[in-house]
């Protein structure tokens, strides 16, 4: 193995094709180039959205007009919504990582259409350049939310047609992603990798691009429709010309809620396999943990209606929507319990990937129990649309995907450019990080439960406490970021080098590959004959 | 590819018969739409789209010959398809 892995000076950095300075990235149709690409605009896109949240709560942080006023914060919070939800959540582990680690991981020299794949960034790009001129032509910034409800987004004067445009061109990237993965997952699969020593990581990529693929089209149709009933007034979503506004909730979280599974199931896919590298021990229920994977993305599709129950939706949907909502937590609380079980009496290393790993597995259990509050009619009559919502799905989607996407950042992007962080700064990155993030998002659910309603500049005085800790806390949470960022930023360029297999991996991107990866990523194809777990057979001992 | 050449080529009646079976289901569907069926008025109208689209999907886009992994993943997306319409009727009709 050891002549394989060899490192030969910069791997892929080496290899440009031949081309210069930035044509080297933009026109590559290497997937390590383009998750590369990915990554960085994305961690652009997620320091933007961080900006805006710290307006939002600068705003709040006592009862009256504070900085933003009413109009300025209606923006706010959509163009938060909109940059973190398309540009950071959706592409974040999948395209980033996805692109970076998964063709590696299955003994593949790329994935299937690499042009394609290139096409995705650009569409992404394309998209991303679109939704910031929306906020600076036309009406100005888009002040919907990040859900475009009618009547409201085919009234407002704002530029909701650009916005709406600059995501139904995000969502061909997602679908092209997705129809590669499925294919390269598919198709080019090393020898003796077979469908039950795919890494987990993979698997999730697998479920999540079906969801991409079947569930992205409905959102391109659904904001077709709203340009349609913008510019020429079809009169689809009015009741005045026979349509239905209701219908516009339906055909939107036909996408969005499986979309909440292309956020969290990469991410689940993630800590699937930190937790076993780190516990030194083969993950426990690998079966049922890549099983569960397809399940969430199965149930998953079918449970839209629970974001509609107050909509005046009929009796009927809401029973069938909120026992199918139950369902989900089944899968979901199988992956928990396998992460837990794989710890016990595992000999556990307490490195920042697998600190941010374990983050996630609270943090996603406190968002996702919060989850069956919401889910159960009679207890989401009480808090939906309060702040207990907005506390629910920041657990979830940000102590969720957001700190996965941090463990995979940590895991995985030293092997990409062959140099790494200072553990002890990740650490206390990482501490600050969760104070901040817990302070932060637990005074939302507790105000929730009192009833402070979401998308408001002002609220009652009787909140005005708990909202001054959580923006104090968003200060603590916002310097943990930086102090992450920067470390990580500069290991990268400047850290300690780092080796081939430092954690002790026994999946390809471990074994089989230097450090930095070559071009094609292997020198010959690598013929695999153990689990990507299966650290004895392996014969691997991390490094340092 | 050679593999992918073989047994797809379909002759000129087989094609004739589809086209003039598409045809036929249009003049059906007009003629569906001036009878008032009430609720089945959707029911009929899905139900002939459907019947037109498998022909086009089977021998136009040659799904008919394709390996059975296709056929499943096609199958796939038209079942979630049917799943996301159904399932907005449990709101639609109840209403």
């Amino acid at each position: 193995m050891s002549d394989v892995t060899a490192t030969s000076g910069r791997g892929f950095w080496d290899n440009s094709g031949g081309r210069s300075g930035l044509a080297a990235w933009i026109f590559s149709t290497d997937h390590k180039r383009i998750g590369l690409m990915y990554f960085w605009s994305i961690v652009i896109f997620f320091l933007v959205g961080v900006m805006l949240g710290l307006l939002i709560r600068l705003e709040l942080i006592a009862p009256g007009v504070n900085f933003l006023g009413a109009q300025r914060y209606n923006a706010t919070f959509t163009l938060h919504g909109v940059i973190m939800i398309f540009l950071f959540i959706i592409p974040g582990v999948p395209a980033a990582f996805g692109n970076l680690v998964m063709p590696i991981q299955i003994g593949a020299e790329d994935v299937a259409f690499p042009r394609l794949n290139l096409a995705s960034f650009w569409f992404y790009a394309i998209g991303a350049t679109l939704a910031l001129v929306s906020l600076f032509t036309a009406g100005g910034a888009p002040d919907t939310g990040w859900t475009f409800y009618v009547p409201f987004s085919t009234r407002t004067t704002t530029n909701v047609s650009l916005a709406v445009f600059a995501v139904f061109i995000l969502g061909f990237s997602g679908i092209l992603t997705g129809m590669n993965f499925l294919t390269t997952v598919h198709r080019l699969r090393a020898p003796g990798m077979t469908w039950t020593r795919l890494p987990l990581f993979t698997w999730s990529l697998y479920a999540t691009a079906w969801v991409q693929v079947l569930a992205t089209p409905v959102l391109a149709i659904t904001l077709v429709l709203i340009m349609a009933e913008r510019l020429v007034g079809t009169g689809l979503f009015d009741p005045a010309s026979g349509g239905d506004p209701i219908m516009y909730q339906h055909l939107f979280w036909i996408y969005s809620h499986p979309a909440v599974y292309i956020m969290i199931l990469p991410a689940m896919g993630v800590i699937s396999d930190i937790i076993p590298v780190f516990a030194r021990k083969p993950v426990f229920g690998y079966k049922a943990i890549a099983i569960s994977s397809i399940a969430i993305a199965a149930a998953g599709s079918l449970v839209w209606g629970h974001h509609m129950f107050t909509s005046g939706m009929s009796d009927m949907a809401v029973l069938v929507f909120s026992l199918l909502t139950f369902i989900v937590a089944i899968p979901s609380a199988i992956k928990v319990f396998n992460w837990v079980s794989t710890l016990y009496k595992g000999s556990i290393r307490l490195d920042p990937p697998m600190v941010y790993a374990l983050s996630f597995v609270l943090l996603f259990s406190i968002g996702g129990l919060g989850g069956l509050i919401l889910g159960a009619p009679g207890t989401d009559v009480h808090v939906h649309d309060t702040y207990f919502v907005v506390g629910h799905f920041h657990y979830v989607m940000f102590g969720g995907t957001g700190f996965a996407f941090f463990a995979a950042m940590h895991y995985w992007l030293p092997k990409y450019y062959g140099r790494t962080y200072n553990k002890k700064v990740a650490l206390w990155a990482w501490g600050l990080m969760f104070i901040g993030f817990n302070f932060l998002y637990m005074p939302m659910q507790i105000l929730g439960m009192q009833g402070m309603p979401r998308r408001y500049y002002d609220y009652v005085p009787k909140f005005a406490d708990l909202n001054l800790l959580a923006t104090i806390s968003s200060w603590v949470l916002a310097a943990g970021l930086l102090l992450m960022f920067a470390n990580v930023f500069y290991g990268l360029f400047r850290g300690k080098p780092f080796g081939t297999n430092p954690w002790g991996g026994a999946s390809l991107e471990w074994t089989a590959t230097a450090t930095p990866p070559l071009l094609e990523n292997f020198t010959e194809e690598p013929i695999v004959t153990h689990g990507p777990y299966d650290f004895k057979q392996a014969g691997v001992r991390a490094d340092d | 590819m050679s593999e992918h050449d073989k047994g797809h080529i379909i002759g000129y009646p087989v094609l004739i018969a589809v086209w003039l079976a598409l045809l036929i289901l249009t003049a059906i569907t007009v003629a569906a739409a001036q009878i008032d069926l009430g609720e089945l008025n959707i029911w009929v109208a899905l139900g002939i789209a459907s019947v037109k689209s498998s022909l086009v999907i089977a021998v136009f886009m040659h799904m008919k010959y394709e390996k059975p992994l296709f056929q499943v993943f096609l199958l796939v997306a038209l079942l979630t398809l049917a799943i996301f319409i159904g399932f907005t009727f449990f709101d639609v009709l109840y209403r």
